[in-house]
């Protein structure tokens, strides 16, 4: 059998990263990215603590962030391909984006496991 | 005929057009298309500042009073409402291509483009009403 | 005079010029003209000397297929009056290499087109004498769409994709394996797995969906490539679980 090639793997993350950013991202963003801070929404510190230390919330963002970095990753990866015409550096390009995707990923659970 | 036909990848008489490196800038729709792969930068954005929220609620009140104060900087604004228009051309491209790349039957029939995009945005409504309900109530 | 239009026509005659020039054209505007209409007026009345391809006027051979104001097009589908009140611009399909004036040269396209054995392909021919192999309209209905394609290869000339990696399968080869994967009397899907899940096959695509914007009779290349690769994504994990039985 030929040797695997990752493709269809990587496409998977993509796309399932795809589905949940495109549903969950534009409200949190524009909860905590201008809702909060503009003061139109006055969520508690405390409620959110309480609702951070909730395993299913943790399940939750561990999901969400983690498929999120692996579709942009993948996303990008191609961007660069394309708009910058600079295929000869895929290997650089694919340590980049998805090397950065991982480690985005180790931080996330080391954030998670961390919750007081 | 030959079986292989002998094909010379450079001929000297043949006009070769390169594609320019600015070739998304040709057509609007070569535009939107760089735009909607470009969004990617905006999602990692997004994953980067929710980690350091989190962060910042693990470092107590104190530190969480820190991060809203950082998130309400003229630029951390600027960016973040950026993000939010690139996360939402994100959701409504990936809505309208997904009929595409995926066929729903049911009783044997193909369920229509339309019925998958539109049941796509009730989805898109309801998860996000949970979220904020979620967030902000209780 | 409103009944007539301009035509500024991409010229490459590679005995005497470098590269290509626009030379301009004063066409009659009949409503009834497509674009190719006023290039055979060009050839039979005013130049002679100007080329291009095209046969049967009516968009099933697939032979004018022609850059528009900047579009891939048909010409014998895109009406004069469209372009009123001109000029228009009328340019080879990009992403290929010219050959002179507005032919290109396709043999890239042509080996393409049979690396991915567009053709039934069965395991085991049963004997005539067992009849027809039959199909419900059901699983007509399930590929017939693809199989609409005339090789006209405008959406060849509308992906960036292949503009910027030639060796890229390309939308319509793509589309047409994906129409014999996809006939219930095929076999073949294996046999063609290799060649669309490589790199330069269906993982190449970005989903521009330009190709399915350029198509003149609505196959959806894109529509096609993007469901294979649910479908190799979906084959991926189940060699993992049945990491004999599949190969």
């Amino acid at each position: 059998m030929a040797k695997k090639s990752l493709e269809p793997f990587l496409w998977t993350l993509f796309s399932a990263g795809g589905v949940l950013a495109a549903l969950l991202i534009p409200i949190h963003l524009f909860l905590f990215g201008l809702a909060v801070p503009l003061g139109w929404a006055h969520p508690s510190y405390e409620h959110l603590l309480s609702l951070l230390r909730h395993p299913a919330t943790q399940g939750y963002f561990f999901v969400l962030c983690t498929l999120a970095l692996f579709h942009s990753a993948h996303r990008f990866r191609y961007t660069l391909y394309d708009g910058l015409q600079i295929k000869h550096l895929n290997e650089v390009i694919n340590v980049l984006c998805y090397g950065g995707a991982i480690v985005g990923s180790v931080w996330t659970v080391y954030l998670l496991w961390r919750i007081p | 005929m030959n079986q292989t036909p002998i094909y010379t990848e450079f001929h000297s008489r043949w006009y070769r057009r390169r594609t320019s490196t600015y070739w998304w800038l040709r057509r609007p729709s070569y535009l939107a298309f760089i735009l909607r792969e470009l969004s990617s930068l905006f999602v990692a954005w997004f994953v980067i500042f929710t980690l350091v929220q989190i962060q910042a609620l693990s470092q107590g009140a104190e530190g969480y009073q820190r991060f809203q104060d950082w998130s309400k900087q003229p630029v951390v604004l600027i960016v973040n409402l950026i993000a939010l228009f690139f996360v939402v051309f994100h959701a409504i491209t990936w809505f309208k291509l997904a009929p595409q790349a995926m066929v729903i039957r049911l009783h044997g029939k193909r369920v229509p483009a339309a019925w998958i995009a539109g049941s796509n945005y009730v989805v898109w409504a309801l998860a996000s009403a949970l979220v904020a309900w979620i967030i902000l109530g209780g | 005079m409103s009944d007539t239009i301009i035509l500024h026509v991409a010229r490459y005659r590679p005995e005497i010029e470098t590269e290509p020039t626009f030379q301009e054209y004063q066409t009659p505007c009949r409503k009834d003209w497509v674009v190719l209409d006023a290039l055979n007026y060009i050839k039979d009345k005013v130049d002679g000397t100007l080329s291009y391809r095209w046969s049967c006027r009516m968009g099933i051979c697939g032979s004018c297929g022609m850059t528009v104001n900047g579009e891939p097009k048909l010409t014998c589908a895109a009406f004069l009056t469209d372009y009123a009140p001109g000029p228009v611009r009328v340019e080879p399909l990009r992403n290929f290499p010219i050959v002179r004036d507005l032919v290109i040269e396709m043999s890239d396209f042509m080996r393409k087109l049979v690396q991915v054995k567009p053709w039934l392909i069965r395991a085991e021919e049963k004997p005539l004498s067992e009849g027809e192999y039959l199909q419900t309209p059901e699983e007509l209905d399930e590929y017939k769409q693809f199989s609409m394609c005339i090789n006209c290869m405008l959406c060849y000339a509308a992906c960036p994709v292949y503009g910027l990696e030639p060796h890229f399968i390309g939308p319509a080869a793509l589309a047409l394996a994906q129409r014999y994967n996809l006939d219930s009397r095929d076999q073949g899907g294996r046999e063609r797995m290799e060649l669309l899940s490589d790199h330069t096959g269906i993982w190449g695509c970005t989903f521009v969906g330009e190709c399915t914007k350029a198509c003149p009779k609505s196959v959806d290349p894109a529509a096609a490539i993007q469901r294979y690769k649910l479908k190799a994504a979906l084959e991926w994990f189940k060699s993992f679980l049945m990491p004999r039985g599949t190969s």
